[in-house]
């Protein structure tokens, strides 16, 4: 069961992005629909950070535009975006947990539930008070996403997530993502991890030096990549 | 006239020091207490005004930024003198604040104080905190928190480092001679603090008490320097 969509679609038209006059993105067209999630794949240096940011606004498009066109008024409110290094505050995980909920206006009844429910997802409730800064790297990471859930965002933007983790932490990662995703939150996650794209991905958008070589659904990208350089890069070749 | 003391002299004026100091003499004890009001008093008030303004700085980005936080951090080597200048030329009968009747009150000690360290609490917060937003700002614009409510996140989450700079700032307000000595007028009993009674007692040769209160001050120093360095240890086992 899932809530009508308030924001989804989200369309980028003729996306660019340079800094210092160098472009880093270029031209990018993408709609990204309900769903299962979204993988946006690519070497390093492809641009995947950057379309996220683009996508979440945290960076001004240099060109084009990004547009949801969903019937909220209010975009920002139902995004959330975790990030490859979790940016945790010098506070309890608890406070970690209520302080956007707070931003968002919710009364501390409601924060607190929604923490309490949060921190079940990631297995993380035995440690509500601990400073969140001297969490191992991947409870850090886990409660970064519990942070992000807690918004009960509609769309999640996670820039490669599991990035510094090891194995262990990345399988827990990947469960609550799964568990995220089956509840409707779509996910639009940056990855150069091809095994984690293929576990997750509803479709894959490839990235390659700052271009959107393919966006298709995953099971036709894998088996048939419509670009040279999209075999190139499923093949384990290295791209630059 | 002042003649050098012999070194027996001097012997004798440490003992007769340690005497004050020990059996807690009721001059050196209401000159320690008002050096401690005026001190504390002051860094209280330049804290309301330095912290806030060191965060503001350290968030907000606009045209002369650069050369407000130049200015800034050249204030913090504002000499004691010009302090107690400027606060005299505002208190004096002809100045502006003239019939409040604050001048040679320790009041105006408090002011004088506050102005001098004003713009070291906030120099050194900005730094302090400047270093924080760059590790934040992405995640608190993603929760929506614009620099204004990054303020208060960043003054909270800065707690223990912004100890040490309330620290540093006493410091310096408890060593200082010449603001005070300016606009308190050194008068015994009522404006008669640490260090312009050292300098008065020494100029009038009694070293004893001129002593005593070089050994309280010292302690006094040392007693901050160790907090500071136990506060640091603390934060740095508390918040990572």
């Amino acid at each position: 069961m899932r809530a009508p969509e308030a924001i989804l679609p989200l369309r980028a038209e003729g996306l660019g992005f340079s800094a210092d006059g160098v472009a880093i993105l270029k031209g990018i067209g993408l709609t990204i629909e309900a769903g299962r999630p979204t993988l946006v794949i690519g070497p390093n240096g492809a641009g995947k950070s950057v379309l996220l940011r683009l996508l979440h606004r945290l960076l001004p498009p240099t060109t084009g535009h990004v547009t949801w066109d969903g019937p909220a008024a209010d975009p920002r409110r139902h995004q959330a975006m975790v990030f490859q290094r979790p940016v945790l505050l010098r506070r309890s995980v608890l406070a970690n947990l209520r302080y956007p909920l707070a931003l968002a206006g919710l009364d501390r009844a409601e924060q607190d539930r929604r923490a309490a429910e949060a921190l079940a997802l990631v297995g993380l409730a035995p440690l509500a008070d601990r400073p969140a800064r001297k969490l191992s790297g991947g409870e850090q990471q886990r409660l970064a996403l519990a942070r992000a859930a807690a918004l009960r965002p509609e769309v999640l933007f996670l820039d490669e997530p599991c990035a510094s983790l090891d194995p262990a932490a990345t399988r827990a990662v990947e469960e609550t993502l799964q568990a995220l995703a089956a509840r409707g939150t779509k996910l639009v996650m940056a990855t150069h991890d091809l095994a984690q794209a293929r576990r997750l991905a509803g479709d894959v958008a490839f990235l390659h030096r700052g271009r959107l070589l393919e966006h298709a659904p995953a099971a036709r990208f894998f088996a048939a990549p419509a670009t040279a350089e999209a075999a190139a890069f499923l093949r384990g070749e290295l791209l630059w | 006239m002042v003649s050098l003391p012999a070194m027996n002299d001097l012997h004798s004026a440490f003992g007769q020091a340690l005497g004050l100091v020990a059996d807690g003499d009721a001059t050196l004890g209401n000159i320690v207490l008002l050096s401690l009001r005026v001190s504390l008093t002051a860094v209280a008030l330049a804290a309301l005004v330095g912290l806030p303004l060191g965060a503001l700085l350290a968030v907000a980005r606009f045209p002369g930024r650069g050369g407000v936080v130049v200015a800034l951090n050249a204030l913090m080597g504002l000499p004691p003198v010009v302090a107690g200048l400027l606060i005299y030329l505002l208190l004096s009968r002809s100045g502006p604040l003239g019939p409040l009747g604050l001048l040679f009150t320790p009041t105006a000690m408090v002011i004088a104080q506050a102005l001098l360290i004003a713009p070291i609490l906030a120099a050194l917060a900005r730094q302090v905190l400047e270093a924080m937003w760059e590790e934040y700002a992405e995640q608190l614009r993603s929760f929506g928190a614009g620099p204004w409510r990054a303020v208060p996140t960043l003054l909270w989450d800065g707690r223990f480092a912004l100890l040490t700079v309330l620290l540093a700032g006493f410091g310096r307000a408890s060593a200082e001679v010449g603001a005070v000595m300016i606009v308190g007028g050194n008068i015994e009993g009522f404006t008669r603090v640490m260090t312009t009674a050292i300098a008065l007692e020494t100029s009038k040769g009694d070293l004893p008490l001129a002593l005593a209160l070089g050994m309280v001050l010292m302690a006094i120093v040392l007693t901050v320097n160790a907090l500071a360095q136990g506060l640091r240890d603390i934060a740095a086992r508390q918040a990572g």
